[in-house]
């Protein structure tokens, strides 16, 4: 593996040992939690493409929630929290970790503070830890190509396998991502003609996909005979553009992908549950404004925690369902 | 917001309609907590209840401005809880996609009667007005817990606003200024050189609203501290109109605990700190509401700021729960811990 020219020195570090000792390569830490749920796929090809080891972080459980708790400022909302357990992980297994610094995904859109923070939350709560990031700021012209494909040219020392590898790579995502989509468009329409009351549930991937917030959730609600749909297998595009009929001035990228996908379902969906992590702060008013705009639709919102009795959720969901389904006898008859 | 008053009321005047100053009390947060979203942050509680009194007292004008947290948001949900409350009144937004000109021209449009040099002096005026009340109010809060005969300055102070109120040209503005300066400066004073210095650092409303952080400021005037505060109005005009360039200063400034920008005040707060620090200064104090966004990820730098550097700093989230008690038991020990710490220094 060629060297790196330019750039941190301890990428070239890195580098160098790597090729000293062949079975001994570079190891790229990704952490399971926040993006990786809508890029990890994208990540993944990325660094095998580049020749690069990846260490995964496992699904999210108990003791990497109550790592996170523990080192991260208490006020943090629960998904950072998370992502810090999932970086103390990793810490001792990688080399380096990833953590995408994103700031502005459309010219006009902004992300969460918290997403910009990352980086330096993970430096700050892990002195000495070395963190691989790239910058995503449509504002600054900073693309997610150019900035990926500069930081496998760092990594492989050789931009031409960055650029194949980036190409690749973002194919295998979007293969997948249009999958998912397919499959929720199929399940939309075949549960529209069936009896089964349909759920729309709306939340980020991040605490959708999660192994120990939106899962189990999901899991029980299949059980009870819910057809659950997710907010977040949408065409973005389409669900940001039609979030205007809700929200003009929002201007949170995925909170508007939340809303348009609330507002492109709500006339098929029996009901809908709001899934929040405490203490989320956009969707303290997002996520209100919406469910104001939702009239006549059941719905609850389900704020999550750290410390979240499993018994207390499960009997609200349960009545939740009850009340679906009650309403939806009372329909037919 | 208080002392801001006689500067925007030079604005509101032109309207033609009167400027409604609904004073905070127990009772605005009590109705702003009410109406809110649970988990939102205390100052969108404070300024819901604020426009409730308003519109109560008769006003039909309300205005918001907006920023880089979940402040951009307040305006749409705000306007929509108090149109479903069924409040009728013309809401007036500012935020960061607006100009200058842009907002010359909205404010054309709700004061029309009026012409472009009318408005563009009477905007000088405001901010002239912000810019010397922040500065006389900075003098205040270094000297004001050393008076001999307490309560000197803050009848000056508040003479000093009166006058401001009713004073219409810029350049009597400035010597007003001036002369209110002149004139604290003679009252006697019993500073030593090595008095207590404190920095108050945080997110904006907590800092600039006296009832919401409980009168802080001057429960350390009173233990005979200097208090430095560097978020005013005219400092965040400053910031707004300096774009870029002011987070790459503070990002500077606040090297090596962030290497980004991370929102709102959020880098400002650690680049305060750390530059206060390095000038050493005694102890900071942070504030924020509870859950604010860039401030919580502005702590994780503070702390290792902390520690790196043995610094005291006192860590504050307001929620509607706080109690004043609470806080000064906590300022209270930080403030002994302060002087034990100075005198431990001086004998070696």
């Amino acid at each position: 593996m060629a060297v790196a020219k330019r750039g941190a020195r301890w990428y070239v570090a890195i580098v160098e040992n790597a090729a000293g000792d062949k079975k001994n390569k570079l190891r790229v830490g990704i952490p399971r939690a926040l993006l990786y749920h809508k890029y990890g796929k994208l990540w993944e090809v990325f660094f095998r493409e580049l020749g690069v080891g990846v260490v995964l972080s496992p699904e999210t459980n108990k003791e990497i929630i109550a790592r996170g708790a523990r080192l991260s400022i208490d006020e943090s909302c629960l998904s950072v929290k998370i992502f810090v357990g999932h970086i103390d992980w990793l810490k001792d297994k990688a080399d380096a970790v990833l953590v995408p610094h994103i700031t502005c995904l459309h010219s006009g859109e902004e992300m969460c503070v918290k997403f910009m923070a990352l980086v330096d939350t993970v430096r700050n709560v892990f002195p000495g830890i070395k963190v691989i990031e790239y910058s995503v700021n449509a504002k600054k012209l900073e693309t997610e190509a150019g900035s990926m494909i500069r930081l496998g040219a760092r990594l492989a020392g050789n931009p031409f396998r960055a650029i194949a590898a980036y190409m690749k790579a973002k194919g295998a995502w979007e293969k997948s991502a249009r999958e998912k989509k397919e499959a929720q468009a199929e399940k939309f329409a075949a549960a529209r003609r069936g009896e089964k009351p349909l759920i729309l549930i709306v939340a980020h991937s991040y605490t959708l996909e999660d192994n120990f917030l939106g899962r189990p959730i999901i899991d029980y609600l299949e059980k009870s005979g819910v057809c659950v749909l997710c907010s977040d297998r949408l065409d973005a595009a389409r669900a940001r553009e039609i979030s205007k009929n809700i929200s003009q001035t929002l201007y949170w990228t995925y909170h508007k992908e939340l809303l348009g996908a609330a507002e492109y379902y709500k006339d098929s969906v029996d009901g809908m549950i709001f899934l929040t992590t405490f203490p989320c702060g956009p969707d303290a008013l997002a996520v209100n404004l919406c469910q104001s705009k939702m009239k006549g639709i059941p719905s609850i919102i389900v704020s999550l925690d750290e410390l979240e009795s499993r018994v207390g959720l499960q009997t609200r969901l349960e009545s939740f369902v009850d009340v679906i389904n009650f309403k939806k006898c009372r329909k037919k008859k | 917001m208080g002392d801001y008053y006689s500067a925007f009321k030079c604005l509101v005047e032109l309207i033609g309609r009167p400027l409604v100053p609904p004073p905070i009390t127990k009772k605005t947060i009590e109705l702003g907590f009410k109406h809110s979203p649970e988990t939102v942050c205390i100052p969108f509680k404070y300024n819901l209840g604020n426009y409730i009194e308003a519109l109560e007292a008769g006003a039909d004008v309300i205005c918001q401005a907006g920023g880089g947290c979940r402040f951009g948001y307040y305006a749409e949900v705000q306007e929509q809880i108090l149109r479903r409350l069924g409040y009728e009144f013309e809401f007036f937004k500012l935020n960061n996609k607006n100009s200058v000109i842009g907002f010359i021209k909205d404010f054309k449009r709700i004061a029309p009667h009026n012409t472009y040099p009318g408005i563009i002096h009477r905007l000088a005026l405001c901010l002239a007005r912000i810019h010397c009340i922040d500065a006389v109010s900075d003098c205040v809060r270094k000297n004001i817990g050393f008076e001999i005969h307490p309560g000197q300055m803050e009848k000056t102070y508040r003479k000093f606003l009166e006058d401001l109120a009713r004073t219409y040209s810029l350049g009597a503005v400035f010597s007003l200024k001036n002369e209110c300066l002149r004139q604290i400066r003679q009252i006697d004073i019993d500073k030593p050189a090595d008095c207590l210095r404190v920095g108050v650092v945080g997110e904006l409303y907590m800092l600039m609203e006296p009832f919401a952080n409980f009168y802080l400021e001057k429960k350390l005037a009173q233990r005979k501290i200097e208090v430095h505060r560097f978020v005013t109005v005219s400092g965040i005009l400053t910031e707004y109109f300096s774009g870029d360039r002011s987070v790459k200063k503070h990002l500077a400034a606040a090297h090596p605990y962030l290497t980004h920008h991370i929102g709102a005040h959020g880098t400002e707060t650690v680049a305060r700190a750390n530059s206060l620090i390095k000038k050493g200064f005694d102890g900071i104090i942070h504030l924020k509401p509870f859950g604010c966004m860039p401030e919580v990820s502005a702590m994780a730098a503070l702390n290792n700021l902390a520690r790196d550097r043995r610094a005291p700093i006192l860590y504050f989230s307001f929620d509607s729960q706080t109690s004043e008690a609470g806080l000064e038991t906590r300022v209270e020990a930080f403030c002994d811990m302060l002087y034990m710490k100075q005198k431990k220094k001086k004998n070696g």
